[in-house]
């Protein structure tokens, strides 16, 4: 080669790097979940991820209170919200005191004329007035009697009762010496609002910090009390410490242990160096194309990356060890190329993931890949000694070859587990896939566990089902929730649903409340019309002059506004369920099932979304939170099944193409299949349900393995001397341990995307290597042997 | 004041009456025990509201199911109907017409310990008593009369006394003193002697 085109070949190869390195400074790192929530694909999937990732439900942190006993639980759980209520990174703190509930119950007798829908100018003429109070003396006969007295005074009309029946249902944490505590006493609970919106992982972790910090700084604090946390940013912030330390962990262990291999077969320092200038490359292009293509870094696209450094220091293991052994560079090319060709045609149809995460690793990978390849190919040729001395390989690929000399003898057996392991895929059936979304969290299952207590203890209802629809401004969103609470109420009657919730309990829209204040009659004509419904009860109309003040100051002040809920705990209810948007407002009605009956838990969202239909408020649907979230995660898994199936495909036509023989495809194909297929019932063996991610394993099993099997084939194929096979041989052995070693750490992750990919592809490059001796060579040519 | 010296004079009256009393060597535990045979039990109730503000007393009426350990229900028919089912520490309202609604009594201890007093006496279950209540008694099996005094402060706001009237194993009358002059009282009729 002429010193002019190597110096150009270095000087490109530098200056991409360089290039390389100034996009991935100016990159962002992102570590939350949103890489594997998918990109729901309807708009109404979409509000709700929305909702999920920046509304009122990413914002709250449950806090328990653990240890010591119940009064000290208590008086912490007191002093903790009196700091935290002190703080402005949270703008709700509630944890049943009482004096929070003093402050509900003001709000809704005060305003018990502005916010009940009963109030009618009907109610308030005598016929009104008198079924009204004769209802309320009627109820003072029930059970509920002797708490209802109280009220008769000054709401004789049974107003407030009224009221707390739309709540009827909402079940509220127990409470314990006072504060909100866990059902069996264990634990005292408190429910926090943070300022900063979920979807900021920064400003939660602080959140989180000062939560635990505010708690430490507790005075006199018993030494066995603790504070445990759950909540959709305490999730993130978890999430993005494992990965954090996933990443760094993996990388290292995993580069430790290629170099250590490595430096094992070569005994070369220089060797080794040179061996990793393709991985380093790799990685740094990978990192710059994905930075580049979606704008941002996933952590978790560069924990893969330590895959990358498995599979792309195969390339330079070839090189040298089949170089050394002197094999014709023009062929062991072409075989790298297709080994290449075959893996892009596997990562590519990740590319298509509706997944961004899995999409990401699919550009990263390809070009990383590529890049690999082509360092390999045009770089290392210049920089690598013209002979290579490599330690004495004989021994062990003499013992190798005698190994693998008898392998075709295992067909056999291997048909034998091949029709078994089929056998157990086909029996299992669907079962074999996970359904859920979750499996795919990267939240360990303790932490799930403990949210599953805390919102149990909490009474937090599940929000499965809601009717949810978008208004331009607040007044029109609540006169919609207004419009849509009347025509829930058939449904309550017809016993559909059992109940809703809705904004417009606590915050009426202004129109609604101007007419109920409207409806209010002058004291004059109240004092009159009261007089006259009382002629015959048991009631002397001078005993309910409070009732006639109330009414007038009513009918004198200004209409409920957002800020008048501020240190009540409906606060809460209007955030989360009337949510305020970039452009518009997102109304929420969670529904309650009927709770009786053989299918209690079951809404019939059918005849829910009749209804909406005929309701007058535009765009409002009902949504089966589990449906949705399960139909979704059901459409990529097929979506990632077809794409997989493409990959197969394209790396079948890909080896027929180039090899240009219907047999040797089969040869090199086979073995590919039965890999995948072990691993497959493996997996279902060790009672592991199969995500997408361990899908794109599988393809990625195919894309590595036919590497082994493409050097297995020509190996056979193009005759050659017995040591150059011997050192193909050897140089397959190697690559396949780094392969198996670097996937093989993953398995070992905490973090479950990573954890399926190790223990799909570890065992799955293991196996297509020992198949591969098995099946891809010729079997009259191992005779010969 | 007049309520205060007339409840006073009860209380002077009753302890009176208990010290009297003494000597008959009937002890709570042994009409527990007389109690706890109750298996079952079906009865008529009526019961007679006195508050302040309304003249007169709010009369309702209906009948009680008692099925031992635990098992109280409620079911009034008059002026409306309206049921009660007490199982456990679950309390289940069924009113015609609304929705059902279940209470855990755990949540509202003041509740808990208002139908405790009845249920606990219809199940001869001295302990639940005594972790809200004292308890004394006086008279004889055939007629003995059972006073339940709250012990928390949290209680007493709410109930001064509880006075429940009976014959062996038969309650037949229930008060309930209120801490704000209000009282109710419950008769009941056994309608199948167990």
């Amino acid at each position: 080669m002429m010193r002019r085109t190597r110096l150009a070949t270095l000087g490109m190869w530098i200056a991409s790097l360089v290039a390389c390195v100034l996009v991935i400074t100016h990159t962002r790192f992102v570590s939350d979940l949103s890489a594997f929530l998918p990109q729901a694909p309807n708009a109404r999937q979409q509000m709700l991820v929305e909702q999920l990732r920046d509304g009122i439900i990413a914002r709250l942190v449950m806090v328990g209170i653990e240890g010591a006993d119940a009064t000290e639980r208590a008086r912490l759980s007191r002093d903790l919200a009196a700091s935290l209520r002190a703080n402005p990174a949270f703008i709700g703190v509630q944890n049943g005191e009482a004096a929070v509930l003093a402050r509900d119950q003001a709000y809704f007798f005060d305003n018990r004329y502005l916010l009940n829908a009963d109030v009618t100018p009907q109610r308030f003429t005598t016929e009104g007035l008198r079924e009204a109070i004769g209802a309320s003396l009627d109820a003072l006969s029930g059970d509920a009697g002797l708490m209802l007295k109280r009220l008769l005074a000054r709401d004789p009309t049974g107003e407030t009762v009224g009221l707390l029946e739309q709540f009827a249902g909402d079940s509220q944490p127990r409470s314990l010496e006072g504060v909100w505590a866990a059902r069996d006493g264990s634990r005292a609970l408190l429910l926090i609002q943070t300022a900063a919106a979920g979807s900021d992982t920064d400003a939660q972790a602080a959140a989180i910090a000062n939560i635990r910090s505010a708690f430490d700084q507790l005075p006199d604090r018993q030494a066995d009390a603790r504070l445990v946390m759950s909540g959709a940013g305490v999730f993130s912030v978890s999430s993005r410490n494992t990965i954090e330390s996933e990443i760094s962990r993996l990388a290292l262990a995993g580069t430790l242990l290629v170099v250590c291999l490595l430096l094992a077969v070569y005994r070369s320092p220089r060797l080794l160096i040179l061996g990793l200038l393709p991985v380093a490359s790799g990685a740094l292009v990978g990192i710059a194309a994905v930075s580049l293509g979606f704008g941002h870094v996933h952590g978790l696209t560069l924990a893969f990356g330590t895959t990358l450094i498995g599979e792309s220091v195969d390339y330079s293991i070839y090189l040298f060890i089949q170089r050394a052994g002197g094999r014709d560079p023009r062929n062991f090319w072409r075989i790298i190329g297709l080994g290449v060709l075959t893996s892009i045609a596997g990562f590519a149809a990740l590319l298509f993931s509706g997944f961004p995460g899995l999409a990401q690793l699919g550009l990263y990978s390809i070009s990383g890949l590529v890049a690999a390849a082509l360092v390999t190919r045009f770089v290392l040729p210049l920089l690598m000694p013209q002979q290579i001395a490599l330690r004495d390989l004989s021994g062990i690929s003499g013992f190798l070859q005698n190994l693998f000399k008898h392998a075709h003898r295992l067909r056999l057996p291997l048909a034998i587990v091949l029709i078994a392991a089929a056998g157990l895929l086909w029996s299992r059936g669907d079962s074999i896939w996970s359904r859920e979304l979750s499996s795919l969290s990267p939240v360990s299952k303790a932490d799930q566990d403990l949210d599953h207590a805390l919102r149990a203890d909490m009474g937090a209802p599940d929000m499965r089902y809601m009717v949810a629809f978008t208004a331009k401004e607040q007044e029109t969103a609540l006169q919609g929730a207004e419009k849509l609470g009347a025509a829930l109420q058939t449904l309550i009657a017809q016993n559909v649903i059992g109940g809703f919730s809705s904004p417009a309990f606590v915050l009426p829209s202004q129109e609604a409340q101007e007419a109920r204040r409207m409806a209010l009659p002058e004291e004059a004509i109240l004092k009159n019309n009261l007089g006259a419904a009382l002629q015959g009860m048991p009631l002397k109309a001078e005993r309910l002059s409070g009732f006639l003040t109330d009414v007038e100051r009513t009918r004198a002040r200004a209409p409920l506004a957002r800020a008048d809920l501020n240190g009540t705990s409906s606060s809460l209810l209007v955030d989360s369920l009337l949510v305020k948007r970039a452009n518009d407002y997102l109304v929420l009605l969670p529904l309650r099932a009927t709770g009786s009956g053989p299918q209690s838990e079951l809404i019939d969202t059918a005849r829910v979304d009749q209804l909406l239909a005929g309701s007058g408020v535009a765009g409002a649907t009902v949504i089966d939170l589990l449906e949705e979230s399960t139909s979704l995660y059901a459409g990529y898994l097929h979506e990632a099944q077809q794409l997989a199936i493409w990959g197969g495909l394209i790396i079948i036509v890909l080896m027929l193409f180039a090899l240009r023989s219907l047999p040797r495809a089969l040869r090199i194909t086979a073995p590919l299949v039965c890999a995948v297929l072990c691993v497959a019932a493996l997996l279902a063996l060790g009672g592991r349900q199969m995500t997408i991610l361990h899908l794109v394993g599988l393809l990625l099993v195919m894309a590595v393995g036919s590497n082994y099997a493409l050097f297995f084939d020509s190996g056979a194929q193009e005759g050659g001397t017995d040591a150059e096979r011997r050192q193909t041989l050897v140089s397959l052995v190697v690559a396949n341990l780094t392969t198996v070693s670097s996937f093989g750490l993953l398995g070992f992750s905490q973090v479950s995307v990573l954890s399926a990919f190790g223990t799909t592809v570890g065992p799955g490059a293991f196996l297509a290597l020992i198949f591969s001796a098995i099946l891809a060579r010729k079997q009259n040519h191992a005779h010969t042997d | 004041m007049m309520p205060d010296l007339f409840r006073w004079s009860v209380a002077l009256l009753i302890s009176l009456f208990m010290a009297s009393s003494q000597g008959a060597e009937w002890q709570v535990s042994e009409l527990m025990q007389l109690l706890a045979q109750n298996k079952s039990g079906h009865a008529k109730f009526v019961e007679k509201k006195y508050i302040g503000i309304v003249e007169g007393a709010v009369e309702s009426s209906g009948e009680l199911f008692f099925t031992a350990p635990d098992k109280l229900e409620k079911r009034t028919l008059k002026p409306r109907t309206e049921s009660i089912t007490l199982e456990g520490s679950q309390l289940i309202i069924e009113r015609p017409g609304k929705q059902r609604l279940s209470l855990n009594l755990q949540n509202y201890p003041e509740a808990a310990a208002f139908v405790e007093s009845i249920r606990g006496t219809l199940a001869g279950d001295k302990t639940a008593l005594e972790k809200v209540y004292k308890l004394s008694l006086s008279g004889n099996a055939d007629k003995w009369q059972l006073i339940l005094l709250p012990q928390f402060s949290r209680m007493s706001d709410l109930i001064t006394r509880i006075r429940i009237i009976g014959s062996r194993a038969d309650v037949s009358r229930i008060e309930f003193d209120l801490a704000d002059g209000d009282r109710s009282e419950i008769i009941v009729t056994q309608m199948v002697q167990p």
